[in-house]
């Protein structure tokens, strides 16, 4: 997942009799597993949550194109590099459809982009980690891909029907991202002793900061209990976490490679893996803005947005005159 | 001399490999989300095309070098590039004018190559013109936008034309391996696609008011590798750097 700490409305979730008979009749749409269309009523909380939940979730497609980008020039082989360009592309792909979504609830997209670019709109925190290695294009694929996985499939169902629909096809392509940075965690775990030793050290640096996605434990969380209620929300944190967990688990031992956590440990009685918590002090830093690349990553957004304005505006301006020309021919 | 025909397949794989690398630098930062996409997308056409290209140029040679062999281990004086797409990114402008001006002789070479009497160059290139076509559609478009935009993207969609200029009579200098390639029915004349790109350049640069440059001056050492610019050599640092570092690795 690529949203976190969304805030809603701060309230306590109101039983359906406190409702007014509108937000009642929406309630128990949800409730029945209804779709909420754009033109449909809804509560502003509602409609402001999920500005910020997709929004977050655009900006981290466009932010997150960056850490592989880093990678692309460098990519060891023609295959390796086809694959890692058409996987950027896809990324660039899912912002789009995201912001598409968003507009649906009467936000623009330049409203949107004006916010990640100041900082005021976040973008996951992953993507303020660096890329350092080749091995990292196949952690982020196997790991950070894998976690967002987690929440987007379950999202699938979510009841803003923009959403849900823009998450089927991204779901699918994220898959195919997650099986092919495995392929290159395996080719890198099972190769030369180098080749090894980078595999290691990727998984590493990106266990904790993967385990961080998910967001702090949100059982006690007023946020999490109405977005649930709302189902743009469909399971808490520390669900999705330990599914997560349970899952890779097995895959890095598959590989011959080890999850640097001493506590970790298959729990009989449970059926899940016992895990050490990510350094949650070290996560509010990155959001605060003190991740290593949060600067380096928000200055390239700038620097892209500013050095594209006179492309954008020549381009509209062009567009401009052809309506004109074709308005005065007719 | 090598193998003609070799020489022509390292050409036409050199040209799409540096070209699709310089492309992909673009990645994560282009002026909208949509060029974002196209170009990522033009990227990966040009390194699907050198997979073909220089996959051909390595059974041509039968010496045991693949395309990756051949990408990423070869230094500059064996690169067979044309010097335009060895040309750093510039601007926007500057990269779409570079993007137009290939994408003028890349379409009429490979049309030429579709009826090639060498089989796998005609399969090739019948698998190329689709992606290309589509290409040029977009590059000749954005000329034209950004040429006849504001004052300040026609500006640099001269400057970017005057700059890259001087490199693009290269694409129509035939030489002695062009000579052997037309002689065996394989490859059109580059000379000869010259008429065409001129009409071309006519349309477009018209309707993006946009004016040719009257010096037809033209640098050369790109296609024969005798002498490229700097510029690729820090290229190939980058891209071969990990092949390189690591020769013993599988990837």
């Amino acid at each position: 997942m690529y949203a976190q700490m969304i805030k809603s409305t701060g309230q306590g979730v109101k039983s359906l009799d406190e409702m007014e008979p509108e937000e009642r009749a929406f309630q128990e749409r949800i409730n029945a597993g209804g779709k909420i269309e754009p033109k449909d009523w809804m509560p502003e909380g509602y409609r402001k949550n999920l500005i910020r939940q997709i929004g977050q979730h655009a900006h981290s497609e466009i932010v997150g194109q960056l850490p592989e980008g880093n990678w692309i020039t460098r990519a060891p082989t023609l295959e390796r590099k086809a694959i890692l360009l058409a996987k950027v592309q896809d990324e660039a792909g899912h912002g789009l459809y995201l912001y598409c979504a968003a507009e649906t609830l009467g936000v623009t997209r330049d409203q949107m982009t004006r916010d990640l670019l100041s900082g005021k709109m976040k973008y996951s925190s992953i993507f303020n980690y660096p890329t350092l290695t080749w091995a990292d294009m196949g952690a982020v694929g196997w790991l950070v891909d894998g976690a967002a996985i987690m929440n987007q499939v379950p999202l699938q169902r979510t009841s803003y029907g923009p959403y849900a629909r823009a998450m089927v096809r991204i779901c699918k392509e994220e898959s195919f991202h997650q099986r092919q940075g495995f392929d290159i965690m395996m080719k890198m775990a099972n190769g030369t002793p180098a080749q090894h030793k980078m595999a290691q050290d990727a998984l590493n640096r990106f266990w904790y900061p993967s385990l961080m996605m998910f967001g702090p434990s949100d059982a006690e969380s007023v946020h999490s209990a109405q977005s649930m209620a709302w189902k743009i929300k469909m399971n808490s944190n520390d669900e999705l976490r330990q599914k997560f967990v349970d899952l890779t688990a097995p895959q890095a031992e598959y590989l011959g490679l080890t999850i640097p956590d001493d506590k970790l440990k298959f729990n009989e009685e449970t059926g899940h893996y016992d895990f050490s918590e990510p350094d949650w002090d070290e996560f509010f830093d990155v959001l605060r803005g003190n991740g290593p690349c949060n600067t380096e990553r928000l200055a390239a957004r700038n620097k892209a947005w500013e050095d594209g304005r006179w492309v954008r505006e020549g381009l509209l301006a062009h567009a401009e005159k052809k309506r004109s020309a074709k308005m005065a021919a007719e | 001399m090598n193998d003609p025909l070799f020489e022509f397949c390292c050409r036409m794989g050199d040209n799409t490999l540096v070209l699709g690398h310089r492309v992909s630098e673009w990645c994560g930062v282009a002026p909208v989300i949509e060029e974002d996409i196209a170009l990522a997308n033009i990227a990966l056409d040009l390194i699907g095309q050198t997979q073909l290209w220089l996959g051909l140029a390595g059974e041509v040679e039968d010496a045991g070098r693949d395309a990756d062999a051949l990408a990423f281990h070869r230094d500059v004086w064996d690169f067979r590039n044309l010097l335009l797409v060895e040309q750093p990114n510039g601007d926007f402008g500057q990269t779409m004018m570079r993007q137009f001006l290939f994408d003028g002789w890349h379409l009429a070479m490979l049309k030429g190559l579709m009826t090639s009497s060498h089989d796998q160059i005609a399969a090739i290139a019948e698998k190329s013109v689709k992606e290309v076509t589509y290409h040029m559609e977009r590059s000749s478009d954005t000329v034209i936008g950004l040429g006849d935009g504001t004052e300040e993207s026609h500006k640099r969609m001269q400057d970017a034309l005057n700059v890259l200029w001087p490199y693009a009579g290269e694409m129509f200098v035939s030489d002695n391996v062009d000579a052997a390639m037309v002689e065996a029915g394989i490859a059109p004349d580059p000379a000869a696609l010259r008429a065409g790109f001129e009409a071309l350049l006519a349309d477009v640069l018209g309707a993006a008011t946009l004016v040719r440059p009257e010096d037809d001056f033209a640098h050369k050492g790109g296609k024969n590798g005798v002498r490229h610019s700097e510029h690729l050599g820090h290229m190939l640092t980058n891209m071969q750097w990990l092949q390189r570092a690591y020769p013993d690795a599988t990837w």
